[in-house]
């Protein structure tokens, strides 16, 4: 059933009770032509567009737990399209033209709003930096502006502005970007699917792949065997796991990410910043509370909340950028678990086993992925080629040099 | 957390750095046969363990020693902390016999 305003107000006369369940509880058939391992965004993301772009049939998305219960549903729910690095800028370009005809595409409110990304620059390294990047962006069709320090003044007045050692010099002001109802985007991918003919399996944990003569058959899980022509494995922040039951290490550590947020207060902040002296970046929920975060704890974690000094790390970055925070109460803190990459690069990439294909290496930055990473999976699972922007994202990078560190960090996933 | 450092005693996380796991101790033989394939494999893959987890600490703001920290990576818990390099020696590193070891 479709959603319009017409129906909304037809609902609002009769007690809402012609709503119905968005999604089939679907129980696991024999077999598929394609098994999804993870019901998060990019799972759903998956499925969706293998029925709806690539003509795929048969198609089961599994989940361990409910769908939307991991990183979709624990993320400051932003997206943008602000790289620099070739590998990267084209990808992220793609992705943010589908969150711009998401809700359309869907029937779905995800409440896309492209409220506007400014990186505050500090230094006329970072400037000249900016300006580069801001560069690129426009190269692969994207926008960014340079703001001088009035710029970002008219918007943002309440920043510390006159730090005496990282004084706001201006700032990359990236329009298209913005945030997104996070959960809505799992719900809406799922309905889609749903609707598509898609089986959406819930509490149904993989513990094992059937894998014979260097090609999968299926799948073993907590509800049976499940035949499968096809698995797809996008589990992030598990990623290490699953694929350790087919035998496969990754260049992958799982670490934990917090985020939190205040408690709701009226109109201050429109768009979205992010501090470039420390890690901190800040937004504003439709509620009202300051979402914002900062670094990962920085060890290996599978523990989905983090330790203290993380947060006094964030929370002093915050006040030094925006001093009026303090006066905010900090509502809620939470923790997620990333797959962070040795170069902070993503993966979408088929393995070496016939069959078994992988998404996945996301770090921090899976969300904005969603719609790109769902499609460009889609294509590498009924094509078996990878997609046009998502070229690079191979899992043999590291043995052909080919890696991509966005920020020129280094080989090791706490730097990123 | 806290980590009980086998000289100093219990010290805060805060003051060490985290390198990661500790099979980084174990470098590749350089002139081995498959050295391109084993530096790539020490570098970049990763077990990535949930649950018992065996890694490298600095502790950079204390006496720079490396330790070797057995932490529950579920529940954050340490059971057990040696310094880096009596495990390395365990091990056989550190004896001037390296090649012996991957022949």
């Amino acid at each position: 059933m479709g959603y319009s305003g017409l129906r909304l107000i037809k609902e609002a006369l009769t007690g809402h009770k012609g709503w119905g369940p968005q999604w089939r509880d679907a129980s696991p058939q024999d077999a598929y032509d394609y098994v999804i391992i993870g019901g998060g965004g990019h799972g759903l993301a998956t499925a969706y567009y293998l029925a709806k772009e690539f003509g795929g049939a048969r198609i089961a998305v599994l989940e361990k737990g409910w769908i939307g219960g991991g990183n979709v549903g624990r993320n400051t729910t932003i997206i943008r399209s602000n790289y620099l690095l070739d590998g990267n800028e084209p990808f992220y370009e793609f992705s943010l033209k589908l969150w711009e005809n998401l809700e359309q595409d869907l029937n779905y409110n995800a409440m896309v709003s492209q409220r506007g990304i400014l990186n505050l620059v500090h230094s006329d390294a970072q400037r000249d930096a900016a300006r580069r990047r801001g560069n690129a962006m426009i190269l692969n069709g994207s926008d960014a502006e340079l703001l001088g320090v009035d710029g970002v003044r008219k918007m943002y007045p309440f920043l510390n502005f006159d730090n005496a050692r990282f004084p706001i010099k201006g700032g990359l002001l990236h329009r298209r970007g913005g945030t997104v109802r996070h959960d809505a985007v799992a719900w809406g991918y799922a309905r889609g699917a749903d609707r598509r003919g898609v089986d959406i399996i819930q509490n149904c944990e993989v513990t094992g792949f059937r894998i014979e003569e260097g090609r999968v058959l299926g799948v073993d899980t907590s509800r049976g065997y499940i035949k499968a022509r096809k698995v797809g494995v996008s589990v992030a922040g598990s990623s290490g796991r699953v694929m350790a039951q087919a035998g496969m290490r990754l260049p992958i550590e799982s670490h934990v990410l917090q985020a939190f947020v205040s408690e709701g207060l009226k109109p201050i902040i429109p768009g979205v910043i992010t501090y470039g002296a420390g890690h901190f970046y800040c937004s504003q929920s439709d509620k009202g509370g300051l979402v914002f975060g900062g670094d990962i704890d920085g060890y290996n974690s599978y523990a989905q909340r983090g330790n203290l000094p993380v947060v006094e790390d964030v929370i002093s970055g915050g006040m030094s950028l925006i001093p009026g925070l303090g006066r905010a109460r900090l509502l809620r803190g939470w923790g997620g678990i990333m797959d962070m990459s040795m170069d902070g690069s993503p993966f979408i990439d088929k393995t070496h086993i016939d069959g078994l294909y992988f998404n996945g290496g996301w770090c921090y930055g899976g969300f904005k992925a969603t719609p790109a990473a769902g499609y460009c999976f889609a294509h590498l699972l009924k094509t078996d080629r990878p997609h046009d922007t998502a070229k690079a994202y191979r899992l043999d990078r590291f043995m052909t040099g080919n890696m991509i560190d966005e920020k020129g960090m280094g080989a090791q996933p706490n730097l990123h | 957390m806290i980590i009980n450092h086998p000289l100093l005693g219990p010290r805060d996380a805060q003051e060490f750095t985290y390198l990661g796991d500790a099979t980084l101790i174990n470098r590749p033989y350089w002139l081995s046969e498959n050295a391109l394939r084993d530096f790539h494999d020490y570098l970049h893959l990763r077990d990535n363990p949930a649950g018992e987890h065996r890694e490298l600490w600095f502790h950079e703001q204390g006496d720079r020693s490396w330790l070797v920290v057995t932490r529950n990576t579920v529940t954050h818990k340490i059971s057990s902390v040696e310094l880096a390099c009596d495990v390395a020696r365990a091990n056989g590193r550190s004896t001037g016999r390296e090649e012996a070891q991957v022949a």
